[in-house]
């Protein structure tokens, strides 16, 4: 007898579908918070995948930094025009030039904890009543609790401790006016099944993935890129080195590690063996132990 | 020390299948120090992990590195050293790639098990040795066999403490069989384990020359899980219909959706609900690639010869193999919310890709999940209370006994007011 049998990415891929339509049926004006790193970049071509022939009928949204790896922003625009879908732009720039939110000072600053303030204002101002993110509930402790539907109140507060219970693949997206939802169709995906999927579907990435050669310096024991965005000091020497980026965000927070991985399949092979989480080169998340989850109460994404 | 990563590579990785699992004990039973072990010598700890929790360890003045930490998530968890919410974990061998529902077993215990279970291959129950079956592993049992859960395993904990006695965990073996016998539970196992040791966890113990059967790890690796779905009964409940507005696909209508049972062909011919109409299936497809076949629990996009009327909500499914079309239901249903069932209360339903609403006509009885007792005189219906109930829907409901299929066997009822998830439901 023939076994009816998916593998656990086919079984991965068709519970993030199924996840992506829930949201186009349930709510008037979804989007998809896209960063430009693999985990967005997934979730889009999940998009894509669940409403052809169709466009995908919801918007893009980038929170760009200012502070961005132009590799990141040139990807960006090639990708969504390849899509077909519309791209907005929240920028944290115009929010601290309109004096909404503050710039952090000193050498260890940094605009990410400022995305939230531009994240809230763009859904606010478009009217977003769901948010497609990237997020994994193995890339940190308090994303572990988090559910695929999460409810946002008016004030895009996330509360830990009064999340709905989620059972079988029944998706509760009702909401009051002014509330919104913020919902994660590849919770169950681990770095590693990312990966692999990439791999399976010959997703395209930004080149900052693969292995090349860079300018860079060490801070307590982190690889960032040294290309005047990041306050540097005197005794921080500038060295170039070969490298490559396990996750990309803000220049200002993503650190690099020594790499000769070229491929996708090099890079699965380094994940494979890894013996450090990929948030590991993350300096946000070293700020305290509990740092994801204050950001995450706030309405970080 | 740390290990070296084990995780598969890129080779064989593209055939691993999953297995969801739920895990449930009472406070102190060792469940999260069992999952840190699995976790710990499956080699699925990175290093900055690990650094972390022994830092925390030596913080709190524990003796051993204490890989329960690995699990608790939220500050007031790491403060108070418990588990409020079900949390979610991963790992992975070269055989399989696991989903772990963690669920605390204190408060909200039920709650908290019943959503982790929803969508669980596997539970496992953790048994202390010293103390034998109590009344929350006749809980937990229960909660298992009312959520469907296939594949039920009893880990003996602690065996370290009771010097590896067979004797000891002959005599649980035996209580658990007799109690679960009255309970509907396909397959039950048993395993002599110390999570803090790690005997019988990953690497097989010499401390039980008695016992013969398999490691936990091995059994997680090996137990059948093809016939979990059920590929019986075809039903496709339409979840959003595809209607490109583009001159190359003028005339495409696909209706996407997940398969929630059976096996589906181009060719078939197939009947929809609530319609009636009639019509054959043109083509199944995910993406550009058309498919010669669909199975639950597969995302695809299926198109129909005909042009008829299908939206949202709508079923496809078989001639000569309908699910139940009915207003009145009855269901088991678990209670979620502060706020207790309020009898005669309407209140909003979620089945498959359908929404309506219901009114709790009639409350049956109540379950004493620590008895088994039936509650017929009491109606109170409060958070983590399990209560049989017949609800009257706003419209026709087109499904199955939730032992025949879990998907079209579900329910949930919204509060219409809050909008909160007040109860989950087994349609009996």
């Amino acid at each position: 007898m023939k076994a009816y049998n998916l593998t656990h990415l086919k079984e991965l891929e068709a519970e993030a579908i199924f996840v992506i339509r829930e949201v186009a049926a349930q709510f008037e004006n979804p989007a998809i918070l896209f960063s430009g790193g693999k985990d967005s970049i997934t979730v889009a071509h999940l998009a894509r995948k669940a409403f052809y022939p169709s466009k995908v009928p919801f918007p893009l949204v980038h929170i760009d930094t200012g502070h961005n790896f132009p590799e990141t922003i040139e990807f960006r625009d090639k990708f969504i025009e390849e899509l077909g879908a519309e791209l907005i732009v929240g920028s944290v720039q115009k929010s601290i030039d309109e004096g909404k939110a503050v710039e952090e000072k000193g050498y260890n600053a940094s605009r990410n904890a400022l995305q939230t303030v531009t994240l809230l204002e763009t859904i606010e101002s478009n009217k977003f009543d769901a948010c497609m993110g990237g997020a994994r509930r193995d890339e940190e402790k308090a994303r572990a609790k988090e559910r695929f539907f999460s409810h946002r109140d008016e004030f895009g507060q996330w509360d830990p401790k009064n999340q709905r219970p989620e059972l079988w693949n029944l998706f509760n997206g009702k909401k009051h006016f002014g509330e919104n939802f913020r919902v994660f169709p590849i919770s169950n995906w681990t770095e590693m099944d990312v990966w692999q999927y990439i791999l399976m579907e010959g997703i395209e990435l930004p080149s900052l993935y693969f292995s090349h050669e860079r300018p860079v310096f060490v801070r307590e024991g982190v690889i960032m890129a040294s290309n005047g965005i990041v306050p540097q000091r005197d005794t921080e020497e500038t060295v170039t080195k070969t490298i490559r980026f396990r996750t990309i965000g803000d220049m200002t927070c993503t650190g690099a590690i020594e790499s000769t991985a070229a491929s996708l399949e090099d890079i699965i092979e380094e994940v494979a063996s890894s013996r450090l989480t990929e948030r590991g080169t993350r300096a946000d998340d070293k700020r305290s132990e509990a740092a994801m989850e204050d950001r995450k109460k706030q309405g970080y994404f | 020390m740390i290990q070296e990563n084990n995780q598969p590579g890129a080779k064989g990785y593209l055939d691993m299948e999953l297995l969801r699992f739920t895990t449930a004990g009472s406070v102190d039973d060792g469940k999260s120090t069992l999952i840190g072990r699995l976790l710990y010598d499956s080699k699925s700890i990175f290093e900055d992990q690990y650094e972390a929790i022994e830092e925390s360890s030596k913080r709190k003045g524990d003796e051993n590195v204490n890989l329960a930490l690995l699990t608790d998530g939220l500050r007031a968890e790491r403060e108070q050293g418990i588990t409020i919410d079900v949390a979610y974990r991963y790992f992975a061998t070269p055989k399989r790639k696991f989903i772990i529902a963690d669920t605390p077993g204190h408060i909200q215990y039920t709650r908290n098990m019943v959503t982790g279970a929803s969508t669980a291959n596997l539970a496992l129950i953790l048994v202390d040795a010293r103390k034998g079956v109590v009344e929350q592993t006749h809980r937990h049992t229960f909660i298992a066999a009312l959520l469907g859960i296939p594949h039920v395993v009893f880990c003996i904990n602690k065996m370290d403490l009771v010097d590896y006695d067979e004797d000891t965990y002959n005599k649980i073996k035996e209580d658990i069989e007799s109690f679960s016998s009255k309970l509907d539970v396909k397959d039950i196992r048993f395993i002599p384990i110390s999570a803090l040791k790690g005997d019988n966890v990953v690497n097989e113990s010499e401390n039980t020359p008695w016992y013969k059967g398999g490691t936990l790890l091995y059994l997680l690796e090996n137990i059948h899980i093809g016939s979990d779905h059920n590929h019986i009964d075809c039903r496709f409940p339409v979840q959003y219909v595809v209607r490109p507005q583009s001159d190359k696909f003028h005339d495409y209508r696909g209706y996407a959706g997940r398969i929630a049972g059976g096996i589906f062909k181009p060719g078939d011919e197939v009947v929809v609900l609530p319609s009636g109409f009639s019509s054959k299936i043109k083509s199944i497809e995910t993406y550009e690639t058309e498919l010669d076949e669909a199975f639950a629990p597969m995302s695809v996009t299926i198109q129909l010869d005909d042009d008829i009327d299908i939206s949202r909500g709508d079923m496809i499914v078989r001639d000569h193999n309908r699910p139940h079309v009915d207003q009145d239901i009855d269901i088991m249903l678990c209670w979620m919310n502060e706020q207790a069932l309020i009898p005669n209360g309407k209140y909003g339903i979620k089945h498959t890709t359908n929404d309506a609403r219901c009114l709790v006509k009639h409350i049956h009885y109540k379950v004493d999940i620590n008895t088994l007792h039936r509650l017929e005189e009491d109606k109170s219906i409060k958070m983590n209370d399990i209560a049989r109930v017949t609800l009257r829907t706003t419209k026709p409901l087109f499904y199955d006994r939730y032992s025949r299929n879990r998907i079209t066997g579900s329910v949930v009822l919204i509060d219409e007011g809050t909008n909160e998830t007040v109860a989950a439901g087994m349609i009996i």
